[in-house]
């Protein structure tokens, strides 16, 4: 059995979308699309449609990664490229509908770009500026093809490196992985090859695979979405890493929080049973797996592959000591290999385009491209992949478009609350495993969250810690305790009690817990907080002579009212709840700063036209004491 | 009619009685009761032949499970990294004063719940409330209001 006869009705299924003789209209429906109102942009192009008579085939796609401008729409009209609409609400996607599709206008207003090249004016997608410099791999199909329906998948060349990886022995797919020179895209960047080859040479049976989706960094979403738009792209990865450790078993360990992409998992897996990519015999080549899917519970420390395989047992997720590895030792006592589901994606790419197409982008050490998620202060949010050793200053000036309002940057934090805050400095850094190592922070999973000038590093040290304080398993002391007495310095810091010594503190029980925790988790907690006291040392120190210099620490800013541009209008002497604020109707305001709380209502109210509140970084000095 | 025992018994012989279908099996209650009781709890212990403390301890670990019966609505803040630099700290503070409880509560009426969330993954539009399972993008703090009156319709 071949997938032939069934790539060959897929082909020609996707030959009638692309080519129609219908409008086709693709609604991205991801979790991001759905937020900013997929749902009620496809009524209201469904009930355009029936109302103007038009018959039209409606697909749902995954993630083109524009988040920032969903919910996007792409229209297919018989004898036009593929147009890509943006930022569409209901009414704009009536209009769409009635323009485009009855009377011919294009409406450029509300495009984006046109897929294979321009068209009557309107730019190319892969010119435009957030798309253009990106190489999509792992995210090649995501938001073109309907991520429900195998056969898309398998008309843009999907399950061709299952096939190929086949034809080949599984030494010789393992050795094209290491010639691609993969590495690990969930976090540490550990050679994937060598992963596999160790479990395959390990003794005992069954062996098992796992696909790590426990995707916990926050500010991380590449394989939410991912697994959102292109569920296939992973399994095939899977297939073929089956293939070449000689697994039996297969498991995707899924976040609790993440409904749609398990939803969309469930979907593909049954259609891969259905067309013999699953279960025994598969293609008949004597390959027998199969793919379980496992619902994680909300625990942050099963992204660490022991905790996740503890979990999977039924346990609590607590990391054990290594060695044994899970290689040799994992899930029920067996030869376990565990990867994150980009990694997975990457490796099925490799195996169909070759190593040698894999290694076209890329560093020395850390070769292929990377999904990024990129948010916070950038203007163009969403989700990228660019090849590794990209700058910085690229992703998130050009790619990411800058940052509102033309603030600046102050910093931007990689790899979740295991990775550190890069000043803006270093926007010239090169993203690649080294390069950020060496920095001080980690690749991680590929979370990028960009801060302007209004962020207090400070408090993002103390916000990361109090995360990682509550997802410390509790297990190894140092981590138990460390993350929270360091969160507990950090409070001090914030709430104006900092004494002189603190940063000292800070920095030797950071280095403690690196060394002493028991797990990686454990071992990159302090790093938030390391990069920070490097890059940022001057706002520690201002925190500790009472100034927050971004305004963010309530403590140390306060308010007062300039007398000149006060107009005695009584709107904030109304809305303060603590009654701080003297004066009335006519007569200039003044805030006793012995009662204010620094709540920042009144600024809130001061009418636009007196702008008359300011916050100030520091105490306030207290005439009243 | 079926008593709870029963019912859940039902649910139960839906699993193999092996540890590994433990937390599987803690889901599938809690979806079906709102919330993991003690006597529920003690029941599935019976089931796969643990002791309730570990039973305890595992649904103690784990954030998805609740102890608690939920509110009519339930409210999750993301507390996310994009959703803290963005303010998600000021939506949940109006939340807070909004319905009169901190996060982790329910209102004494049993309408509503809030809680925190470490990470949606909706990062793109944060600040993000997820109300009864739907996502909400670009929150104001002004605007959680419509949040409550189930204004947020797809």
């Amino acid at each position: 059995m071949s997938l032939n006869i069934l790539r060959q009705q897929a082909e020609a299924e996707w030959e009638a979308v692309v080519h129609p003789s219908l409008p086709q209209i693709f609604i991205g429906t991801s979790t991001c699309g759905e937020a900013a109102g997929a749902g009620r942009v496809r009524r209201a192009i469904e009930e355009k449609l029936v109302e103007l008579g038009i018959s039209a085939t409606i697909h749902r796609t995954g993630c083109l990664g524009e988040c920032w401008r969903e919910p996007l729409v792409d229209i297919i009209k018989p004898g036009s490229p593929r147009i890509t609409y943006h930022s569409l609400t209901p009414e704009k996607a009536s209009e769409l509908i009635a323009d485009y599709l009855v009377n011919g206008l294009l409406r450029p207003d509300l495009a984006l770009g046109v897929w294979g090249g321009g068209y009557d004016g309107l730019p190319a997608l892969d010119t435009t500026a957030m798309l253009g410099p990106q190489k999509r791999r792992a995210l090649r199909n995501a938001g073109i093809i309907d991520p429900e329906n195998i056969r898309h998948y398998l008309a843009r060349g999907g399950y061709r490196g299952l096939e190929r990886a086949l034809s080949l022995s599984p030494d010789e797919v393992i050795c094209e992985i290491e010639q691609a020179g993969l590495r690990g895209r969930g976090g540490a960047g550990f050679p994937t090859a060598w992963k596999w080859r160790l479990c395959r040479e390990a003794e005992g049976a069954p062996k098992h695979l796992i696909c790590n989706a426990d995707e916990g960094d926050p500010g991380a979403f590449m394989n939410r979405a991912l697994l959102e738009s292109d569920p296939h792209a992973v399994l095939e990865g899977m297939l073929v890493g089956a293939y070449a450790i000689g697994a039996d078993r297969g498991y995707i360990y899924v976040r609790e929080e993440y409904p749609l992409a398990t939803r969309r998992l469930e979907i593909a897996l049954e259609q891969m049973r259905d067309s013999g990519l699953l279960g025994r015999d598969i293609l008949g080549t004597g390959l027998d797996f199969d793919i379980k899917l496992v619902r994680g519970a909300g625990a942050f420390v099963c992204g660490e592959e022991t905790a996740l395989i503890a979990s999977m047992e039924g346990y609590r997720g607590l990391p054990r000591t290594r060695p044994p590895f899970p290689a040799s030792s994992g899930l029920w006592g067996k030869p376990t290999n565990i990867n994150n589901v980009e990694t997975w994606a990457q490796a099925a790419y490799i195996l169909a385009a070759g190593a040698e197409a894999f290694r076209e982008y890329g560093t020395e050490q850390s070769k292929g491209t990377k999904t990024l998620s990129l948010a916070g202060d950038v203007r163009h949010t969403g989700l990228i992949e660019v090849p590794l050793g990209t700058a910085l200053s690229d992703i998130i000036y050009t790619i990411g478009g800058g940052i509102p309002g033309d603030r600046s940057v102050k910093a931007v934090q990689t790899g979740g609350p295991s990775g550190g805050c890069l000043p803006a400095s270093l926007l010239a850094l090169p993203v690649d495993y080294e390069s950020l190592a060496q920095a001080g922070s980690i690749m991680g999973s590929g979370s990028m969250v960009v801060m302007d000038e209004r962020s207090c590093m400070v408090d993002i040290a103390r916000y990361f810690l109090t995360f990682t304080e509550a997802e410390s398993c509790g297990k190894c002391t140092p981590c138990r305790l460390g993350t929270r007495q360091m969160r507990s310095v950090l409070d001090d810091i914030v709430a104006g009690n900092g004494k002189a010594t603190d940063l000292e503190v800070l920095a030797h029980l950071a280095q403690s817990v690196r060394k002493g925790a028991l797990c990686g988790l454990g071992q990159s907690a302090p790093n938030p907080l390391l990069t920070t006291l490097k890059y940022f040392r001057e706002e520690y120190e201002a925190h500790l002579d009472g100034r927050c210099p971004s305004l963010v620490c309530s403590a140390l800013v306060h308010f007062e009212i300039t007398t000149e541009k006060c107009a005695g209008c009584g709107v904030c002497l109304r809305v303060c709840p603590s009654e701080a604020i003297s004066g009335g109707r006519g007569v200039k305001h003044v805030i006793n700063q012995a009662k204010c709380t620094r709540c920042g209502q009144c600024l809130k109210a001061c009418p636009m036209r007196f702008s008359a509140v300011g916050k100030i970084a520091g105490r306030a000095v207290r005439e009243d004491a | 009619m079926d008593t709870p025992e029963t019912a859940l018994s039902a649910l139960l012989t839906r699993f193999t009685p092996s540890r590994d279908n433990l937390i599987p099996i803690l889901h599938v209650v809690q979806e079906a009761e709102g919330y993991l009781s003690p006597a529920s709890m003690a029941q599935v212990a019976a089931y796969l032949g643990l002791s309730e403390s570990e039973v305890h301890g595992v649904a103690t670990f784990y954030a998805s499970f609740r102890l608690k019966p939920i509110g009519k609505q339930c409210l999750k803040v993301c507390r996310g990294t994009a959703c803290h630099v963005k303010g998600a700290g000021e939506v949940l503070a109006e939340l807070e004063k909004k319905l009169g409880i901190k996060a982790g509560e329910t209102t004494p009426d049993g309408a509503y719940s809030l809680e925190t969330e470490a990470c949606f993954g909706s990062c793109a539009l944060a600040p993000v409330v997820v109300v009864d399972g739907r996502v909400s993008g670009r929150v104001e703090p002004a605007g959680v209001g419509e949040l409550l009156k189930g204004e947020n319709e797809p």
